[in-house]
């Protein structure tokens, strides 16, 4: 009798359901997606933050200081010491390989080109390396993402050179020309825009950089990109007072301190540090939108819940005259109740599982769209959503079930509400 | 009301208003509900909007935690004319900061060679606040050191002897700073007294201008303007960095924005179109009673219109609240409310309600009033 109750009530009130499914559905589906948004967009704008550029620097542990000034180096290039090209690739192979979005070995020599000295940063372009069984590719390209060329890159195995707009201006060379230095002519195959130091610079592989200076296999500083977790107390603190299973969390939390202490690790007698203005600021900023998403995503919840309660009560109290029927052939409260709750049980399932599908594909498009990459829902907020979506409708229909039990039943069958 | 009620009569006038307030009074459970639903989706859509309109000039704030934007560079390798930093303060204004840097390398007592920097402190530390200092030199003779340089210079953080041109200056050791690049190997005076020492006047200033990109560009002009002598460049890395993260940021809260208004308008609707739907027996008497379309029509309008308003007022108020509130907690910094997006709120919301008012009002007009009475 109960099932066939409900049953008929499905039935029998199609536009009804329809109606309050609908509310269900959309309510469901921005919530699944707001939270699929709100959980994925920590990951999705610090990758957007590597457009800031390296967040890590790795330095030889022996090294003189720098003398730098306005971005130009006056360090001569045989003093100090180097890194191992060598020992790059090892990067691929520490516990947050995943998290390097990619790594620009420098090496600046001085040159001189037509009786000026100038400065050649070497670099990798997009080098394609292996680790193990492991192919990549690194570079600038993948670190600085705002430098510019008019023209083509220079390929890493090449001798071809890409030359600073200023310096390319002042020379008075363009793409395509050959320029002398270092005893040998290299092809200008692009002109580099940078809006920094390197404008008045040329950029070549690393390979001719080393090549210049006569010492293959040097390095004189390694940018990283790294994809990082906001600092916390925790993320500060010296790694050297953690003991046990606290160093482990520590090492295994991608804070930028904890990725600095694993690239010593790798790579022999370094030293690596974060660069603070990228990586303080990043931090600051991620946790910003992040906190904003966060609020944002709860006033979302509230509006659909809101929403589907509203639905929910104005389906039910439509529907007073049925209950005082019911009551007046001797059904208990209870038993109404019980009727109203299975039927908006299984509107919020259907309409949960429905909206929950329609949700995902919502925060997929959103995601494809803003960010070019996909938003991954995790299959364990299924459960979840249907549950809150279930709570909701109860809670939503709780207040006017209870009205429409406690009513009269003569009162009702005669429609004075 | 408007032309309608004055057309039916002054005894009426006062009878629709009374017909409105008792409607509103009996079922004062149900217009509550209604009310409720309306406030709600008036103070979810002003907090969005709100937050739309502001959110860019706080990220703005946020990223001028980046320090500079734009670099001030003297043509040559010569120093700025004096003027200069006046003239480059005077474009700014209050909406930035500029900080002035000299350099030198200067010789340490055992011959190495250090790069010394002569600033405005103050500038820098409002300026640089991404640098991790332990103390900022307060006197004169202070100075502020890389925790690189500090390994060299003064181990100890013993007073220590800098030389330049032949000219010595005893510096006492005030703090270090970390900053993982090249600030690290560097030494930091104040203005006053890296000149006394050097006689070298700043080449470099750093800029940090806050507002769009489109005003950071007109600062830049208007700077390349009044210095010819120096090269003004944008910092790329800063500046394209910022506008690729806004971009999206601002992208995915309109997304949002539109998400939740347009769910939240769902929600007036459905709970509106309930409460004008549930009164078709009020319609059928009124009907019965002889009323004309015109005038029926015209009371569950005007009824429609008055709660529109009346939510979308209350809704605006706790709307910038929400918004304040969250602008507070998230950016420490409130929200300024913007009155721009009331009259917004405000039609949207009558426009709305009319809409739910409107939808069941067809429906209910082809049926016989004595088909609704019967209750069927």
């Amino acid at each position: 009798m109960f099932l066939r109750l409900v049953y008929e009530s499905f039935r029998r009130q199609k536009r009804r359901k329809l109606l309050a499914g609908t509310a269900i559905t959309l309510g469901v589906g921005v919530a699944t997606a707001m939270i699929a948004v709100a959980t994925d967009i920590g990951d999705k704008v610090s990758r957007e933050l590597r457009a800031f550029g390296a967040n890590l620097v790795v330095t030889p542990q022996e090294d003189t200081l720098d003398l730098q000034i306005a971005g130009v180096d006056l360090k001569p290039p045989s003093d100090g010491a180097y890194l191992n090209e060598a020992d790059l690739p090892k990067i691929r192979g520490m516990f947050w390989h995943n998290n390097i979005v990619g790594f620009a070995p420098i090496l600046p020599v001085t040159v001189n080109v037509g009786g000026k000295d100038v400065t050649l940063l070497g670099e990798y372009f997009s080098k394609p390396l292996t680790f193990g069984k492991e192919d990549f590719q690194t570079g600038v390209r993948s670190t600085y993402p705002w430098w510019k060329v008019s023209g083509n890159w220079p390929a890493d195995n090449s001798q071809d050179i890409l030359l600073g707009e200023r310096l390319a201006a002042k020379l008075g060379y363009k793409q395509g020309d050959a320029i002398d230095f270092g005893g040998r002519s290299h092809r200008v195959a692009g002109v580099l825009s940078t809006g920094g130091v390197e404008d008045d610079q040329i950029v070549a592989p690393l390979a001719v950089a080393q090549g210049i200076l006569g010492k293959p296999g040097a390095v004189r500083r390694l940018y990283v990109s790294a994809l990082t977790k906001p600092e916390d107390a925790f993320g500060r603190r010296d790694p050297k007072t953690l003991r046990g299973a606290e160093f482990d969390r520590w090492y295994c939390s991608p804070y930028v301190q904890s990725i600095a202490y694993q690239l010593q690790e790798v790579i022999p007698n370094s030293h690596a540090e974060q660069i603070r203005q990228v990586a303080q600021n990043e931090g600051n900023v991620l946790s910003r939108i992040q906190g904003l998403m966060m609020l944002i995503t709860l006033a979302a919840l509230l509006a659909a819940a809101l929403a589907v309660s509203a639905a929910m009560a104005t389906a039910i109290f439509e529907r007073r005259g049925e209950v005082g029927l019911m009551k007046a052939l001797g059904a208990s409260s209870v038993a109404v109740a019980a009727v109203f709750f299975a039927e908006a049980l299984l509107l919020a399932v259907l309409g949960g599982s429905i909206g929950f599908v329609g949700g995902a594909i919502l925060a997929r498009v959103i995601g494809r769209s803003i960010f070019d990459s996909q938003i991954a829902i995790n299959l364990v907020l299924f459960p979840i959503v249907i549950a809150i979506a279930v709570l909701v409708t109860f809670a939503g229909s709780a207040l006017a079930i209870r009205r429409a039990v406690k009513f009269e039943p003569v009162y009702a069958l005669r429609g004075e509400a | 009301m408007g032309s309608r009620s004055r057309r039916t009569g002054a005894p009426h006038h006062s009878m629709f208003l009374r017909m409105l307030l008792r409607a509103a009074v009996l079922r004062r459970g149900r217009a509550a509900g209604a009310l409720l639903a309306m406030v709600v989706a008036a103070a979810v859509t002003t907090a969005m909007l709100n937050l739309y309109v502001d959110v860019q000039a706080k990220l703005h704030t946020e990223f001028r935690n980046y320090g500079a934007n734009i670099v001030a560079v003297a043509k040559n390798g010569q120093a700025l004319p004096g003027d200069g930093l006046e003239k480059i303060r005077s474009i700014i204004g209050t909406r930035g900061m500029a900080a002035p840097f000299a350099y030198v390398v200067a010789r340490t007592s055992d011959g190495q060679s250090v790069v010394v920097a002569g600033t405005d402190l103050d500038q820098v530390r409002a300026l640089d606040r991404w640098w991790s200092v332990t103390a900022w030199p307060s006197h004169e003779q202070d100075a502020l050191v890389g925790t690189r340089a500090a390994a060299l210079v003064a181990p100890q953080g013993a007073p220590f002897e800098l030389s330049f041109q032949g000219r010595t200056v005893l510096l006492n050791l005030a703090g270090t700073v970390r900053t993982g690049t090249s600030e690290d190997s560097r030494i930091y005076l104040s203005r006053k007294t890296f000149e006394d020492w050097t006689g070298v006047r700043p080449s470099t200033v750093e800029i940090a201008a806050s507002g769009s990109p489109e005003e950071v560009r007109d600062t830049i002009q208007a700077l390349q303007l009044a210095l010819p002598e120096a090269e003004i460049r944008p910092v790329r890395q800063i500046m394209e960095g910022e506008a690729r993260v806004l971009g999206k940021t601002r992208a995915t809260l309109l997304v949002c924005a539109v998400l939740i208004i347009l769910t939240s308008a769902l929600c007036v609707l459905s709970t509106l179109m309930g409460w004008v739907f549930d009164r078709r027996r009020d319609f059928a008497i009124m009907k019965a009673l002889g009323a004309s379309e015109r005038l029926i029509s015209g009371f569950f309008v005007t009824e429609a219109a008055v709660m529109g308003a009346v939510g979308a007022a209350f809704g605006f108020a706790i709307g910038v609240g929400i918004a304040v509130w969250i602008g507070r907690v998230n950016f420490h910094a409130p929200v300024v409310p913007r009155f721009a997006v009331l009259p917004e709120v405000l039609l949207g919301s009558i426009a709305v309600a009319l809409l739910s008012a409107i939808l069941p009002m067809f429906l209910l007009q082809r049926v016989q009033p004595a088909t609704i009475l019967r209750g069927e």
